[in-house]
């Protein structure tokens, strides 16, 4: 698949999504070898006001989105994936008024599963503000309702 | 600054039994819309449903990192209400388990500390819909609670 149209998937993925939508996450790249994702920074998302650092909440939900999503990235046809366990181990808190980006790769392909890993960085990819593993559940074909999604984000060429 | 501090904050909504001011203090809790209800010894955390914290269209379902954000900041404020912790405690890791789907309907938390030491707390913490026997997620997470 090419960048381009991994990219454009990402994007529909991403817009169907209302909760990405209130926090402003963006697409910043994808290829087949992951997705990055970005998440602005913002007040509503502040965890401690006295800081100005983000929730950790707003970073889960930033990765769990990427990891989610970086599945375009290793699946030729669209499939809905629950997330089945995230986990996110924090190596140093996220500088206020900064934004935070998300890179997720999925590191194993199984007919049921898929493994995703990947961290999260602000200014440099190699000082993550936290690591990030999460494994996902493929339903396969015929989950009620995911044939509009599948036309919506896998576009009308596809 | 009158501020008052998050230990005056705290004890006055033990007090009173009104911890919106608490919650209110918290951007990202208000962004989610979280609620917290005291029974008796027990804090049950509570998520109204909100089309803002929705992630899957299809179902509709709620964003999976609405229920962890929902779940750690459960988590901080329980440890803030009954630890006896006069700051905010820090993440260090998060772990979540997602067994039902969260539907677009209200959600509810609870948490139990298994282990506080000096340093670092032990929380586990179950999220559910309609039935606390069934519940949409569990998750665990560590927290530094000694001085920032």
């Amino acid at each position: 698949m090419s960048n381009t149209l991994i990219l454009e998937r990402a994007q529909r993925f991403l817009v169907a999504l209302r909760h990405c939508q209130v926090l402003g996450i963006q697409v910043h790249d994808a290829s087949p070898l992951g997705l990055t994702l970005r998440l602005p920074y913002s007040r509503q998302i502040v965890g401690d006001p006295e800081s100005g650092v983000i929730h950790g909440g707003a970073i889960t939900t930033l990765m769990d989105t990427t990891c989610g999503i970086s599945t375009v990235c290793a699946l030729a046809e669209f499939e809905v994936c629950p997330t089945l366990d995230l986990r996110i181990d924090y190596m140093h808190p996220a500088e206020p008024n900064k934004d935070v980006f998300g890179f997720a790769e999925c590191y194993r392909v199984t007919p049921n599963i898929i493994f995703t890993r990947g961290y999260a960085y602000q200014d440099d990819p190699a000082q993550p503000i936290a690591h990030v593993v999460g494994t996902f559940m493929r339903m396969g074909k015929g989950v009620p309702g995911d044939k509009q999604l599948k036309r919506d984000i896998q576009g009308a060429g596809a | 600054m009158s501020e008052l501090t998050l230990n005056q904050l705290v004890s006055r909504a033990h007090d009173n039994g009104d911890y919106d001011s608490l919650i209110s203090r918290m951007p990202y809790a208000r962004l989610l819309g979280m609620q917290c209800l005291r029974l008796g010894e027990d804090m049950v955390f509570r998520l109204p449903a909100n089309q803002d914290n929705i992630g899957n269209p299809i179902l509709p379902a709620l964003h999976g990192g609405v229920i962890a954000g929902f779940m750690e900041h459960a988590a901080m404020l329980h440890l803030l209400m009954f630890m006896g912790i006069p700051h905010l405690p820090k993440i260090i890791d998060f772990s979540i388990d997602y067994l039902r789907a969260g539907h677009y309907r209200d959600t509810y938390a609870q948490c139990q500390v298994w282990r506080q030491g000096r340093r670092v707390a032990n929380v586990a913490i179950t999220a559910w819909q309609t039935n606390q026997t069934e519940p949409i997620a569990t998750a665990r997470a560590h927290f530094k609670v000694d001085e920032p």
